[in-house]
Parts: structure tokens; sequence; C-alpha cells
């Protein structure tokens, strides 16, 4: 211990005495580590981002949308005239036993009134699987009952933006707005749920029971049909197979003859969302690349500049050897000269690579994640590679013999 | 007192030391024996290539013979390892060199501590250690100058003092004057007489004046690897 303690100081004295020197060698192992940081970081802020929105959106959703269909020789786009049914949502949940739940809606912008307020705002007609497929909760009052899907009562649910937009600070359950001029009462208020995916306002919604929305809202000229079915499936790794088997169900039920193009569209929005991931996949691989370049060129530099060293002090060598260094004592003090070197180069690296990192999130609105594991990987990066570019100079430095080393000018 | 025969400190026997340059063999050394007692002050002389500084290494546990034996206080060096030679230079053997050989960046104090450090002795208990050795060769004031803000005599009598600190057995000094004036070397001499009368250490010193050689009180002259004179002043 006696000896670490005095190794430690006299590395310290040495590097101290070549500041520009010990500087600039460093200079690979700070930049090295500090792109560390700043991969992981985005990494991990990436990964959480994305975990986030697949939580905000619910897990394990594929949506069925309406459309494609041709009417004459016209094809009309995806959504644009109902294809579906109440009866194919049903159908899906009951004959496909992957599915767990499912919710058909049809939605339209409206024009929404209360008081002398108005907002413009999407309104969705659907049952209340929707929300609960979507994780999403009350904030006060009550979901839609049966009755009000069966007696199609004017009753709605209000995202926290329509709320703040149309009521100020007036509690809004048991109030009457009118959605298209339609009266709806107020019955809960959800829970706000921030950003989608696509960096639109979830919050900025409005749901109504489906039976009132097809009858009074938007559903007067395709009666029964739906645009949109909502399907959660029980398990992640059956959604494939769920997929395929709803796309067969629904080309029998709407006795689409093979060869001929779908008049609906599955999608996977857990893949979406799991593409974005992809860039910051890529920037992750480019900032580990860049990392372990200037890890193994600031490696090379310590191990370059501790041959110098070596060199330089052969004589010191040689006294130490001659008044008792042992073999060990001498590649301790080296080691711990480069290890000091990488450590120092490391710990500025990391302060480098926060700083870096908190630029590059700004100017890119790149979500990152900084973490002690992090910092402590990169310290240990550092170090390990303190001692394996050391490890040959101070070897080379215990070996040398004392009656030469003594000599040496 | 029971009458036992005192083994000398030093016993040397046909000492051979043979240096491989290429293809060429130099022999050094050509069978040197002989002993020292305890509390000697040996004056080693002879013309450059005359062998006594391969003999001071071997001595000094820096080098080992090629044929031969060398005992130190009844101990032979010639199995013992790298590290185990460095214990006996440690915990045996001070030197003085005639180039100082201090390290330039660190104080007085700490230079002759450094046998201390790697002895394993507690820093505090090596700071007290230190500048008694210090004071031994009248340097107390001096103990936090650094080499360079010392003259060339105060910087040998720091050489001295950190030879003396773990306390040794014997003090080896090569060439220990080579570097100073003649009033200072006659004052590193009388320290080195000081030293050998009041603690009783054994001082074997090169050097090839033959002035400096009078402070010791025996004279060995070394020529072409031989011992050819031996004598007691």
């Amino acid at each position: 211990m006696t000896t670490f303690f005095a190794s430690f100081r006299i590395a310290l004295r040495a590097l101290m005495v070549n500041k520009m020197r010990s500087g600039l060698t460093m200079l690979g192992i700070i930049i090295g580590v500090g792109a560390v940081i700043a991969m992981i970081a985005v990494g991990s802020g990436a990964k959480k981002r994305i975990a986030d929105q697949i939580a905000s959106m619910g897990s394990n959703i594929l949506i069925v949308l309406s459309g494609s269909s041709t009417s004459g020789g016209l094809r009309h786009g995806t959504g644009t005239v109902p294809t579906l049914t109440v009866d194919d949502s049903k159908a899906i949940l009951s004959e496909i036993p992957g599915v767990r739940l499912v919710a058909p809606s049809i939605s339209g912008v409206a024009q929404v009134i209360y008081g002398n307020q108005n907002w413009s705002t999407i309104v969705y007609g659907t049952t209340p699987e929707l929300l609960e497929i979507r994780e999403w909760s009350l904030y006060s009052g009550r979901l839609f009952t049966q009755q009000d899907l069966d007696g199609a009562n004017k009753v709605c649910l209000l995202g926290k933006t329509v709320v703040e937009n149309l009521f100020g600070g007036i509690d809004p359950i048991g109030q009457t707005l009118r959605i298209k001029k339609v009266p709806f009462t107020v019955i809960g208020v959800l829970n706000p749920k921030g950003q989608s995916t696509f960096g639109t306002d979830q919050d900025d919604t409005i749901f109504v029971p489906l039976t009132t929305a097809q009858r009074r809202l938007f559903g007067q000229q395709f009666p029964g049909m739906v645009r949109v079915i909502t399907v959660q499936v029980r398990e992640f790794e059956g959604m494939k197979t769920v997929e395929e088997q709803i796309t067969e169900l629904l080309r029998q039920r709407h006795r689409i003859p093979p060869g001929q193009e779908n008049d609906f569209t599955v999608r996977n929005f857990t893949e979406v969302a799991t593409s974005a991931e992809e860039s910051a996949r890529v920037m992750s691989l480019l900032l580990g690349a860049i990392a372990s370049i200037s890890l193994i060129v600031g490696g090379i530099g310590i191990m370059n500049i501790m041959l110098v060293s070596v060199t330089e002090r052969t004589r010191e060598i040689g006294i130490r050897i001659a008044v008792g260094a042992k073999s060990k004592d001498i590649l301790l003090q080296f080691l711990v000269e480069s290890l000091l070197l990488s450590l120092v180069g490391g710990t500025v690296g990391i302060g480098t690579g926060m700083a870096g990192t908190f630029i590059l999130s700004h100017f890119t609105q790149w979500p990152v994640l900084f973490s002690i594991e992090a910092i402590g990987l990169a310290f240990l990066f550092a170090g390990s590679v303190g001692v394996f570019f050391g490890f040959y100079p101070a070897r080379k430095a215990s070996l040398l013999n004392p009656i030469e080393a003594l000599r040496y000018e | 007192m029971v009458d036992i025969k005192m083994e000398p400190l030093i016993q040397v026997r046909d000492l051979v030391k043979v240096y491989h340059l290429g293809e060429v063999e130099v022999e050094a050394l050509r069978g040197i024996s002989l002993s020292i007692e305890k509390g000697e002050f040996v004056a080693i002389m002879g013309a450059s290539g005359s062998g006594k500084s391969t003999f001071m290494n071997i001595l000094g546990f820096l080098d080992q013979p090629t044929r031969g034996e060398y005992l130190l206080e009844g101990r032979s060096g010639a199995n013992l390892s790298r590290d185990e030679l460095a214990e006996i230079r440690n915990q045996k053997i001070g030197f003085v060199f005639q180039g100082f050989n201090l390290l330039s960046r660190t104080s007085a104090l700490e230079n002759v501590q450094l046998p201390l450090i790697y002895a394993g002795v507690p820093s505090k208990k090596r700071k007290e250690m230190a500048e008694q050795a210090l004071f031994a060769v009248g340097l107390q004031e001096r103990a936090h100058h650094h080499p360079g803000q010392l003259s060339g005599g105060e910087q040998q009598r720091v050489a001295i003092a950190r030879a003396l600190v773990n306390r040794p057995s014997i003090l080896l000094a090569d060439e220990p004057t080579g570097n100073l004036d003649s009033k200072t070397s006659e004052e590193i001499m009388m320290i080195f007489q000081r030293l050998n009368r009041e603690t009783g250490i054994t001082i074997i010193m090169i050097t090839h004046e033959r002035d400096i050689a009078a402070y010791g009180k025996r004279k060995i002259l070394f020529r072409d690897g031989r011992i050819v004179e031996d004598s007691l002043s």
C-alpha cells in the first residue's frame, strides 16, 4: 500500500511536469470516452421514447382500416369509404382465438360548441374497449355503458385539450355541449396522454358511443359501417399470425375472390414505432465506431508516450532498481502513470461527452438518457485502455538492467 | 564472550567476470580473492579498464560473477532472483555514485526516502529516518531543496544520506569525488571518515586519485582484472 501511494504521487508529478504532452496524450481517450457516453445516452434515450410511445398507444395493437374499395373503376383511398362493419369486428373477436379485444370506430372532424366557446376536434364514435386497448384511463366521471351504446345516448368523454379549450376552469361533467349542433352531455374526462409517435396531440379528442356517432354525426350515408377496427392481440409473438387470420377472415366475409385486392388494410403499429428506433440505432453504431477507434488510437498514444517516458527516465529507473525497487515496484509505477493518464482523460471525456450530448439533443430534439451505469462503463473502458496499453512500456521499464540504466545519458 | 572466529563481512574467492562483446570475450576480472572485515574503509584504485567498476557492481549485487564466489555476511547472491537481489541491495548496501544520481524533480528529503519506500517503511517513519540521515551529513536545513538548487557537494551529501538511510552494512562509493573540486572532495572524505569512525559502517570506495585514496585505511590496486597491491595505509 505504501508503494502504491508513493507510485501515485510519483506518477502525478511526472505527468504534471509535461502538462502539454499529458494533455495531448489524453485527447484520444477524451474523445473516445465522450463518444461512449454520447452513444449510450442517445441509444437509451431513443429506446425509452419508443417504449413510452408504445405504452401510450397500447401494446400489441393491429389496426384494420377500411377502404381501397373499387367502385365503378374508381379506387378510393384507405379509410375514405367504410367497408367494415360492426359484425366484422364481432367476427374477429369471436373467430380468432389470439384476439383479446376489438373496438370498432368511426371518426371525423367536427365543430364543438360550449356556451360562447367553440373548438374543432376529432370525434370518435366507438366502444369502451378502445379506451381499454389504449390503456387510457378516466380522470373523472364515468365511461359509456352498454345502455349508452344500445340507446345511442347523446353522451361524451372529453380529452384534456378539449376541456382546456372549451371549459376553462369549469368542471365539464354534467355540462351539455354541441357537436355538429347535436347536444351531448359530458359524462367523463380522460387523463392526459401527450403526443403520439407522429406528433399529434392525442388529448385533442372527444369520444361518443359508436351508435350515436353512426346515427347522429358521421354515419348517415353508410349505416352500420365503421372505418376502423382496433384489435388487441393477446401476445406479441402472435401478432403476425393474427394479422394473417384477420386478412383471411375479412376477405371471406367480404367475398373477395382470389387475385383481387383487399378492401381493407391491416396495420401493425408496434412495427411502425419500432422503425423509429432504427435511426437512433444507426447513430448509436456510428458513435460506437468513433468511440472504439478513438479509444484504440488514444491507447496507442498512451503507449507511445509511456515508451518515450521510460526511455527518458532510464537513469531514474536505474537509480530506483539500485536502491532496491523490485520489478513489480517499477511496473506498478508506470502502470499507475498510464492509468492516471487514461482515467483523467476518461473523466474529462465523461464531462465532454455529456456536454456534447446535451448540445446534440438540443439541436436534433433527440431524447437522451444518462445513467450511472453508462458513466461507470465509460470510466471502466478508459481504465482498461490505460492498463492494456501501459503494460508493455511498464514491463519494459521493470526489466531494465540497472548497470546499463545507470550509465544511460 | 565466547571466542568464535568472526566471519569476514565480505569474502571473495577466485572471482572471474567475462563479458561477451559480440564474438570477442573480454575478461574484466581474472581471479580476485580478498576479504573485508566489518568497519574497514577500503579505497580501490586502478586505471580505467582495470576491472574495479565491474568488481564494484558485483559487490553491490548489481551484477553476477561468471565464476568464483562472493559472500556478503556469509550469503551468496549466486542463485537469487532479480527481486531477491533488489532486497539485499535495499537492506545491506548503500550506493554513492560519481554523478550523484538524485531524482531531479524531488526534494532532498524525498530522495533520501527512496530506499525506504521500497523497504515498505510507513511514510511517517520514513520522513523521520530521512531527516536523521540528512542531519548526519549536515544537510537538515536543505531538506526541501531540489537537487537543482543544491551545489555539487550538497548533492553528493544528499546521495550519502540516501545510501545511509536504511542502515546498510556497506557503503559502496564509485568515484564519489569525481565531479567535485578538491575542497568539496575533502569535505566528502571527512564525512566518510567520520561515518566510518562513529557508526562503524564499512566503506568501499573506488577512486583514481591518490590523495582521495589516502583517506581510506586500506588500499587495493587493480590492474588488468587482478589485484596487484593490497596494503594498509
